[in-house]
């Protein structure tokens, strides 16, 4: 019987729907209960381990005591190994690192776990490229290739893997970036290693890509131009997260936040650094709105990475035909297959949003992409 | 079709590859560079007294002005010393179209019929001038009126120019008539100010509608190598003035759903025009005008057989649909029954986009070349052009990491091909491995045109000049030079190594402090 390790960061993305860049460290997670946040990494997990109920009398599951694995485990009717015992405190880093090592030690095929770009970095320090592991999307940064397109993907990977059907491994790069800096604004990606994942470009969404090449300033300025000088008075304009969305507050010579939303009215900042609950209150006004949003360089997020205060509610409140989707041309060459994705976290918008959808890509050029 | 043990074996054969292949190198200077102060090639005769008498220094009979205060820097090499120099540069090139097959993708580069060579030579034709009063190139004008009717026929529209000196020029003048046609329609830039194009379509073709003041819609292919109708129609709306594209593209793809498309742009009150630069890949099978175009152009220094490379001269023709001929450039060539002449008259025309009446040379060798083919010869132009890319598809298929860029099966003229899995294996990316081919004594192979979105890109073109050993010859070469990339991958790198160009890498070519466009820049380059 074939072993697979399953591990659960619960507390991953946790940061991201109250505006906090991340989840990495105890004070943030306190932070971001004190906000309201709800942990949506256990529901992701089983979303992906559904997938291997076919498996069910061909695996063992080798997972973590409670909610980093077992009680997800079980929800979805496996009986798993469990490895220890509870443990009456808030999981850590320490926690994934201990455990994936003893999953290397009882021989596991291969490790499913849920988390985050830190989530990641702690797997890959446990058991660096021993063997292949696979990610299910669920932090708040996801810069590493490593993570499939979509817990669902994530479950279908693993299970292609096991039994056989993919057999075919690939190394991947681990990155991220430092919280702190992230949250002044600053974005210092940096690439801890390699992970070894099944190969299957079609389920994982790559590595972000590295910044703008010099010859970008030109488009991403003819970007701005178009955007500022299309600008209807009296509706909002939500402008997300990256450094295409920043070129466009510059032109109005506007303050602006990096990696979080920024709502400006009639070329005004009106809110800056917004959490999902400020638009949702916001959006109550009745004015009409429009979100500019930039995929991630390399995977083609638009939505679901690193900019979830744009969440599913805020997307249906705002209006499907009044998502502004802004990328330089180099940016979108960067995009595996040229293809957009959105991960809001809720079905029914995921597939309203899925469709061709036009680029604005310099001053008088759009593009054409598919949002799968 | 399976290839049978025979054809493998030549196939593997080594002999195939011609490794003794060595270009013409010379270290040849500059002309600049070579003879001395006060030598002389010719030495021009002193003026006779008799007729100096008579109309005194010949310097006089200049205005003083454009007289120049130092004389001109020319070289100042001897005759004999002249005459190697440019037999060396000559060995370096001569024949190099008729010793190596070039499989140059997207160019389409075919055998120059060396009888054509000779016909547009001859002084009945080089002797003439464009000033010439009509009366006396009633044979020139005949050739050019009888080819535009070669041209009506080829793409099925009832209107042509042969003005445009090349393509990018044709396609700029098909986007100048679509935006006349919208103004006379009172669609101003104000109501429709949209071009759609694919981001496989010739760099021309959004070059040109931003040119002309457009705003450039590009779609991005799916995994059919195509965009899909869905992507198309998220792209017309009420502001699309026309659309260009290639049909098939450097692909080689027909894209299916092209009425469909052509028929969206129309009901939105667009304009379709067909890049037509891949024509090999359709001649005589299929007209722009049946896919629903309202016009076209073509390179007739492509699929028409005549010479290129070096930058011309070339031809791009255009034609279009009848109530657009008002627009097509002035002079337009007619026939009253009884003569040829030019007509000035078109008041609703895009102005003169080239002097005169186009490049008149090439017009002539491509008209040379649909005759000795006619109607059904150019079926079979493409016929062995599609076979022959298949034929080839056929045997680079079979070498490990050499893959077929996206999924679509059927293929025409042209494949681009991705050698993404050599260079994630051994490092060795398709232009380092495109310079070791040429090694082999085969010209250029083609990557792409900018932007590179299938990775580590090749496209080779076999066109219907080249034979079955050929093919073959050239899959045994790119065989052996994957193989060389695992061997050897340093070889690979730093070629070619056989060429009269060495190895220049990759990035200085699209580096303006290292590149210099005349001797004064590379002297001041040799300084640093």
């Amino acid at each position: 019987m074939k072993k697979i390790g399953f591990i659960v960061n619960p507390l991953a993305g946790i940061g991201g729907s109250v505006a906090l860049k991340g989840s990495d460290g105890e004070e943030i997670v306190e932070r971001a209960f004190e906000l309201g946040a709800v942990c949506k990494s256990p529901e992701r997990a089983i979303s992906a381990l559904k997938k291997l109920q076919p498996l069910k009398d061909k695996i063992e599951i080798v997972t973590c005591p409670e909610e980093m694995g077992e009680n997800e485990a079980k929800s979805c009717g496996f009986l798993p190994v469990v490895i220890g015992s509870s443990f009456q405190r808030r999981t850590q880093a320490s926690d994934t690192i201990h455990f994936a090592k003893e999953m290397l030690a009882r021989n596991v095929e291969m490790i499913l776990f849920a988390g985050g770009d830190g989530t990641a970095r702690d797997i890959y320090d446990a058991v660096g490229t021993e063997l292949p592991v696979v990610g299910i999307p669920a932090g708040t940064k996801m810069h590493s290739g490593i993570y499939a397109t979509s817990p669902e993907d994530a479950g279908e990977l693993a299970f292609l893997y096991l039994s056989g059907k993919q057999l075919k491994v690939k190394e991947l790069e681990v990155m991220d970036i430092d919280e702190e800096a992230f949250r002044r604004g600053v974005v210092k990606a940096k690439l801890y290693g390699y992970l070894k994942i099944p190969d299957a470009p079609n389920f994982t969404q790559g590595t972000k890509g590295g910044g703008h090449q010099a010859d970008d300033q030109f488009y991403l300025k003819g970007i701005a131009e178009r955007i500022v000088t299309e600008m209807e008075q009296d509706i909002f304009y939500l402008v997300g997260s990256g450094t295409t969305c920043r070129a466009i507050m510059e032109k109005m010579g506007l303050e602006n936040t990096l990696l979080g939303v920024d709502v400006v009215l009639n070329k005004k900042l009106v809110m800056k650094d917004v959490t999902e609950h400020q638009l949702l209150e916001l959006l109550e006004q009745g004015k009409q709105s429009k979100i500019i949003v930039t995929p991630i360089g390399g995977q083609g997020y638009i939505f679901g990475r690193g900019n979830q205060q744009l969440s599913s509610r805020v997307i249906r409140k705002v209006g499907i035909k009044n998502v502004l989707v802004i990328a330089t041309p180099s940016k979108i060459q960067s995009l595996p297959q040229h293809r957009l994705h959105v991960d809001t976290g809720e079905k029914e918008v995921d597939s309203m949003l899925k469709g061709a959808v036009r680029v604005i890509s310099a001053l008088n050029e759009v593009a054409v992409l598919e949002i799968v | 079709m399976n290839l049978t043990q025979k054809t493998k074996e030549r196939i593997d054969a080594k002999r195939m590859i011609n490794d003794r292949w060595r270009q013409s190198k010379w270290l040849e200077p500059l002309v600049y560079d070579l003879g001395s102060p006060g030598e002389r090639g010719i030495i021009a005769v002193e003026l006779e007294e008799e007729i100096r008498n008579v109309v005194g220094d010949p310097l006089d009979l200049l205005p003083k002005e454009i007289l120049r205060k130092t004389p001109p820097h020319l070289p100042e090499v001897g005759q004999p010393r002249l005459m190697k120099h440019y037999v060396r540069l000559s060995q370096e090139l001569t024949c190099e179209d008729n010793t190596t097959m070039f499989p140059l993708g997207t160019c389409t580069m075919k055998y120059n019929p060396k009888s054509h060579e000779r016909i547009a030579e001859t002084p009945r034709f080089t002797e003439l001038h464009p000033r010439q009063d009509e009366k006396t190139v009633q044979g020139i004008l005949e050739i050019m009126y009888k080819f535009q009717d070669y041209l009506k026929a080829i793409s099925g529209f009832s209107s042509v120019s042969l003005q445009p000196a090349c393509g990018s020029q044709g396609v700029f003048t098909n986007m100048r008539i679509i935006r006349s046609y919208q103004e006379d329609k009172g669609f101003g830039m104000d109501k429709k100010d949209e071009i759609i194009t694919t981001v496989f379509s010739h760099p021309s073709n959004p070059a040109t509608p931003a040119m002309s003041g457009y705003k450039v819609i590009t779609l991005y292919p799916d995994e059919t190598g195509f965009p899909s109708v869905e992507k198309f129609k998220a792209a017309i709306s009420e502001r699309t003035a026309g659309m260009i594209i290639g049909c098939p593209d450097d692909t080689g793809i027909y894209n299916p759903n092209i009425m469909e498309i052509t028929k969206a742009v129309h009901d939105a009150g667009g304009l379709c025009i067909l890049d037509s630069a891949n024509a090999n890949g359709y001649f005589g099978w299929a007209r722009a005008k049946e896919a629903g175009f309202d016009m076209t152009h073509w390179n007739l220094h492509k699929s028409f057989s005549t010479p290129h490379g070096g930058a011309g001269p070339g031809a791009g023709p255009i034609a279009v649909r009848e109530d657009l001929a008002k627009y097509l450039p002035t002079p337009k060539i007619n026939f009253d029954g009884e003569r040829y002449y030019w007509d000035y008259n078109l008041p609703s025309s895009v102005g003169v986009v080239r002097p005169f009446f186009g490049n008149t040379g090439v017009i002539l060798r491509a008209f040379a070349w649909v005759t000795s083919l006619g109607g059904e010869g150019l079926r079979e132009v493409t016929q062995t052009a599609v076979l022959n890319n298949n034929y080839l598809r056929m045997l680079l298929e079979k070498i490990p990491g050499v893959q077929v860029a996206y999924e679509t099966k059927d293929r025409l003229h042209e494949i681009r091909w991705n050698l993404n899995q050599v260079y994630a294996e051994t490092g060795v990316n398709s232009f380092q491995m495109i310079a070791r081919i040429c090694d082999y004594g085969v010209g250029d192979t083609f990557p792409s045109h900018f932007p590179y979105i299938v990775e580590n890109p090749i496209t080779p073109e076999p066109t219907e000049t080249y034979s079955k050993e050929e093919i073959e010859e050239y899959a045994a070469i790119v065989k052996r030079v994957v193989e060389e990339c695992y061997e050897t991958p340093e070889i690979v790198m730093t070629a070619p190594h056989n060429s009269a160009m060495p190895h220049v890498p990759w990035e200085t070519m699209f580096d303006p402090t290292q590149i210099a466009p005349c001797r004064t820049v590379w002297l001041k380059l040799q300084k640093k």
